[in-house]
């Protein structure tokens, strides 16, 4: 990989950080679950709003005038009149507005002093009302890093989206489950300059976001965005970066992306192509391909489509330039087109798949290719075709200027992918049904003296207070463990075995068994039957698995369905009297030399049934008493 | 004056001004900038709105700005004249919209986040164009009031446009209306629009118009279509349901308010609505029984004694609550009774005092529902010996309106009763259906 300068390069990204809050939704008392039964649906459409001059936005209007309905899915125990808009928001949730505060003062950002809810239009269906109801909580936030400052010029607090459930041709379904869940959103200026000092910036604000122990876990609850350019590039939306590790991976990739796409740029500049040489036209070249063995092509001719091609002068060769390991500028064209057709062919990469030199041939006599001119092709239906090579063309005439501004997605890999177009300014109106909330000093004061610990913190008190390990304390921190951690201790669990059970036990259960399933109140449950000495700690690797296998069950059922109980003091103390009085002979000639024999035989009767400290202490005792 | 307006003027801003300002709070200093926003209505007054670059607003304490500087003045707002009248199509009905108040449909100052009501023809024409394809509309603002302002004087100006409209030659009426007491307007237009042959749609929306998910511009392109409909009456079309499918159209006389937000907050009551008006443009009537379009001149019958009054009964009732009505010089008391339509027993006699005096009592069940009955127990017999006049199955609130409109034509109490109980308008049913509820 090529070696890169990044101030050379005027590398800028900024973060956007969005993470939902573990309270009641944000305008209405709903609980933030989210639901898979669906009791009913109902269909809305949204309809642009006019501005004061009478503007529509066009393709807002358009979309409309196609008809495009939603269908929201509802839950009678989770869904409300005010996420269905029918009614009112309620002011919003206390909780929610502390945490975000709280947020706030741990990134050094100083609340306004008064929050004033803004409607933001979204007219895609995800917010049934039309827009999303947003508020900037604090300002002027920053974060130190050994590369220097960043600021963090707002932390919002807004609603989140409704979830898609499925996307059809007029119509969208969404469930409104997630909907008003509250999300703090925290920007930060476009002042990193290194993909390393991003990553120590996203843990900064994540350590901070979680520190409040309010925010929500798990798959969707937060998103990581990122804003990245060069100096000559574009700025580029990188939307859904899950993991911390893949940040510097992918701003790299992108800075390089964004060299070749400039290099591509320079080499087309080169040869001279200008924009008015890309024409919108279209060869037929179904006949070329009438015994072709190419199977997505003859599946295609079969269903009644047609092979279209079309010329891209002077591209030979750029189209299949790598510009991310693995990713050409044709892939690039073909996510464009992807809304319309699965995949196009360009010559770079023929002959292949099926497609030989002698139709490579036709097709470039057909379109009288010049040496340095390339072509693209699809197979479709003719007007599904023609949408798809309209797209390629757009993506080609945008070479002919670098990098095309863009929302893309991250891919596991560190690559990205085309979504959509780089949204618009927002347009914001004030949300009167919401009175502006001054932020009291005396509440400052109260959030600001009972700012939560950072990770760190915690982390270091977890070493003290419990004498643990320090790394084994640090994964509790980093897996957000250390919460439950604390609770089990309280029921009188030694914290060696609290720590080395939810970090080690579990994660090594992985891979046998779907440890997800198991819950937090799983993990009590078996830790209370522990602290209450009705199990042995030896009894936890089976009574997870199950409860992996079985969620439903609960650790005490299972631990009676396996024989997982541990005798009561005076059962055990009935047994051992038994064996004991089998073998009154051997222990009064031996006293305390018979102590083997009888332990052998109890634990022969008693393993995984009673503790071996406690069998010991009572055959000794029994046996002094027999022999004194 | 607000500390917020004070300071305004001491420092010469204007509302859209482009300021920078810096505020001290504790010890740091942070700089804002953005544009002057008008302050909020029934805040306390003591934070200067901001509108900042990014399109948010937030509030800034007036105590704690140590410096502000006006970058840019406002500019002067564009202002942009809409026109009244549109070129109308040969092969369209003609509708005129009348405006009582409430917006129809809203216009977004994106820069400011204002909203303003839209009623020009041009305004509605961009804003829910649909209608321009089933109708030449004509629209006119003939009042500007809440619903919940609405007076019975109102009631007749409404009658009135609404007659000159349609003997004009307009096909129907459409008559926005905010939707707290349009029912009242509604039963108000159907007693006093006599030989009407054309529709008169009531119309009015439960979420805003500013709202891209707002049932305003459905249940108005619905109400055109019912306008120019072979239908002959007076009625409320709103939304049917929670989606955005179907309208309904209910009679004038048979609607209420059932929900506080809710769109298809309006219900008919004790029959069924009149017609569904689906999204397509289809009308599907749901009832043989209405009156078609026919040939004639309508005119207005706006004799209304405004003394009436509607009265809810409750347990623990004081009987001074109807010997006020009594004194004050009342003609007309709709009580809301329990049940089959009584009241506390001990109120019986002041009601008597009210017949003798000559005002007239009616009776109507705060149950909606049903029917009232006043020969099934002892008090309702004892309140018919009392002279209360029993509403059958009519809505309270059409009573309270039929009462005044009776009492305008006589003071007679034989006559009264036997006008309240003649049907005029579809407000009684002659028997009780099932399906009704």
């Amino acid at each position: 990989m090529m070696k890169l300068d990044y101030q050379e390069l005027g590398l800028k990204v900024g973060l956007e950080i969005h993470r939902q809050l573990d309270t009641k939704k944000l305008f209405s008392r709903v609980p933030s679950e989210l639901v898979d039964d669906v009791d009913f649906t109902f269909q809305r459409r949204l309809r642009p709003t006019m501005s004061e001059l009478g503007e529509i936005d066009q393709a807002a209007l358009e979309e409309f005038k196609k008809g495009r309905t939603f269908v929201y899915e509802g839950n009678f125990k989770l869904s409300d009149l005010v996420y269905m808009d029918e009614e009112p928001p309620h002011l919003p949730d206390r909780e929610a507005l502390e945490v975000a505060l709280q947020i706030a003062y741990l990134l050094n950002a100083i609340p306004v002093d008064e929050v004033h809810f803004m409607r933001k239009i979204v007219i895609d269906g995800s917010n049934v009302s039309g827009f999303q109801r947003t508020a900037i909580i604090a300002m002027n936030g920053k974060v130190r890093t050994p590369w220097g400052d960043v600021g963090i010029p707002t932390i919002c607090l807004e609603e989140d989206a409704a979830r898609i459930v499925e996307r059809k041709d007029k119509k969208v379904i969404y469930r409104i489950d997630r909907l008003g869940i509250p999300l703090i959103e925290i920007a930060t200026t476009p002042d990193i300059h290194h993909p390393e000092q991003a990553k120590v910036v996203a843990k900064f604000i994540g350590d901070a976001l979680r520190a409040t122990r309010k925010v929500k876990r798990g798959l969707g609850t937060i998103r990581q965005d990122l804003n990245v350019s060069i100096k000559g590039g574009a700025r580029i939306e990188i939307k859904g970066v899950q993991e911390l590790d893949m940040i510097p991976i992918i701003i790299e990739r992108e800075v390089i992306r964004q060299i070749n796409l400039l290099k591509i740029r320079d080499e087309l500049r080169k040869r001279g192509v200008k924009e008015e040489e890309l024409r919108e036209e279209f060869y037929d070249v179904t006949d070329i391909f009438q015994n072709t063995s190419s199977k997505i092509i003859a599946g295609a001719i079969k269903k009644g489509g047609k092979v279209l091609a079309i010329k891209l002068p002077k591209f030979r060769g750029l189209i299949g330039f790598e510009i991310q390991p693995g990713r050409r500028l044709g892939t690039e064209m073909a996510d464009r087109a992807k809304k319309y057709v699965k995949g196009i062919f360009h010559i770079d990469e023929l002959p292949n798949y099926g497609i030989s030199q002698e139709e490579v041939d036709a097709v470039s006599e057909k379109l009288n290719l010049g040496e340095e001119d390339a072509f693209v092709l699809v197979a479709a239906k003719e007007e599904t075709a023609k949408k798809a090579l309209r797209e390629v063309l757009q993506r080609a005439e945008e070479a002919l200027y670098g990098v095309p501004e863009e929302t893309r997605r991250a891919l596991p890999d560190g690559n990205t992918q085309y979504m959509r177009p780089l949204p618009g300014k927002a347009r914001m109106y004030p949300e009167t049904d919401i009175p502006p909330i001054l932020l009291t000093q005396e509440l400052k004061e109260k959030i600001l003296t009972n700012l939560p610990e950072l990770p760190q913190q915690r982390a270091e008190r977890i070493v003290k207070q419990y004498k643990l390990d320090k790394s084994l304390a640090q994964t509790l921190v980093d897996e957000e463990k250390d919460e439950l951690f604390e609770e089990l201790v309280k029921l009188g669990v030694k914290p060696s075995i609290v720590a080395s059970t939810l970090v080690g036990l579990l994660k090594g259960l992985k891979s046998e068994v779907p440890v997800e399933n198991i819950t937090e109140n799983h993990i009590r449950e078996a830790f209370k039957l522990l602290a209450q000495n009705k199990i042995a700690k030896e009894a936890f690797e089976e009574i997870f698995k199950e409860l992996a296998l079985h969620p439903e069950k609960s650790a005490l059922q299972v631990a009676e369905e396996k024989g997982l109980t541990l005798l009561s003091e005076e059962e055990v103390e009935k047994i051992i009297e038994e064996i004991v009085q089998q073998n009154i002979e051997v222990v009064k000639a031996k006293g305390m030399g018979a102590m083997g024999l009888i332990m052998g035989r109890a634990m022969a009767k008693l393993r995984g049934k009673a503790d071996g400290k406690l069998v010991n202490q009572i055959v000794r005792k029994k046996i002094q008493e027999l022999s004194s | 004056m607000r500390k917020i307006e004070q300071f305004m003027k001491e420092k010469n801003l204007n509302i859209g001004d482009y300021v920078e300002v810096v505020e001290k709070e504790n010890d740091h200093h942070i700089a804002y900038r953005g544009l002057v926003m008008p302050p909020y209505e029934l805040s306390e007054g003591d934070t200067l709105t901001l509108k900042l670059d990014n399109g948010y607003n937030i509030g800034i304490l007036v105590d704690q700005i140590v410096e502000i500087r006006i970058l840019e003045k406002a500019k002067p707002k564009e202002v942009k004249e809409f026109k009244e009248i549109i070129q109308k199509k040969e092969n369209l009905p003609d509708v005129t919209i009348l405006g009582t108040g409430g917006t129809i449909a809203s216009k977004i100052d994106y820069k400011t986040g204002a909203v303003h009501p839209a009623f020009t023809a041009e305004e509605l024409a961009l804003a829910v164009p649909e209608i321009f394809e089933i109708a030449n509309i004509t629209p006119k603002m003939i009042l500007n009031i809440f619903s919940e302002d609405m007076k019975p004087e109102y009631w007749v100006k409404i009658a009135h446009e609404v007659a000159k409209a349609l003997n004009n030659g307009e096909e129907g009426v459409v008559v926005g209306h905010g939707t707290d007491t349009m029912g009242y307007t509604a039963a108000a237009l159907s007693f006093m629009l006599k030989d009407l042959g054309k529709p008169v749609i009531l119309v009015g929306s439960q979420r805003s118009s500013d709202r891209p998910s707002s049932d305003a511009a459905m249940n108005l392109i619905c109400s055109v279509r019912m306008a120019t409909a072979d239908f002959g009456e007076v009625s409320v079309v709103m939304h049917g349901e929670t989606g955005d499918t179907y309208c309904l159209a209910h009679r004038g006389t048979k609607v209420r308010k059932m929900h506080t937000s809710r769109r298809d907050a309006f219900r008919s009551i004790n029959d069924i609505p009149i017609a569904k008006i689906w999204l397509d443009g289809r009308i599907e009537f749901l009832r043989g029984d209405y009156r078609k379009r026919q040939e004639s001149e309508v005119w207005v019958d706006d004799k209304i004694e405004e003394k009436v009054a509607l009265v809810k009964v409750f347990p623990g009732m004081n009987s001074e609550i109807i010997d006020f009505f009594v004194d004050k010089g009342y003609k007309g008391i709709v009580l809301e009774g329990t049940g089959l339509g009584h009241t506390p027993t001990y109120i019986i006699n002041s009601i008597k005092r009210a017949t003798e005096e000559g005002v007239a009592v009616c009776m109507t069940s705060q149950c909606l529902n049903g029917r009232v009955n006043l020969y099934v127990y002892s008090t309702g017999r004892k309140l018919l010996k009392a002279g209360v006049i029993p509403c059958e199955d009519m809505l309270p609130e059409t009573a309270y309106v039929k009462l005044m409109w009776v009492l305008g034509h006589t003071k007679d109490l034989k006559e009264v009763k036997k006008l309240m109980l003649t049907n005029f308008a579809g407000e009684i049913t002659p028997y009780t259906k099932y399906n009704v509820y």
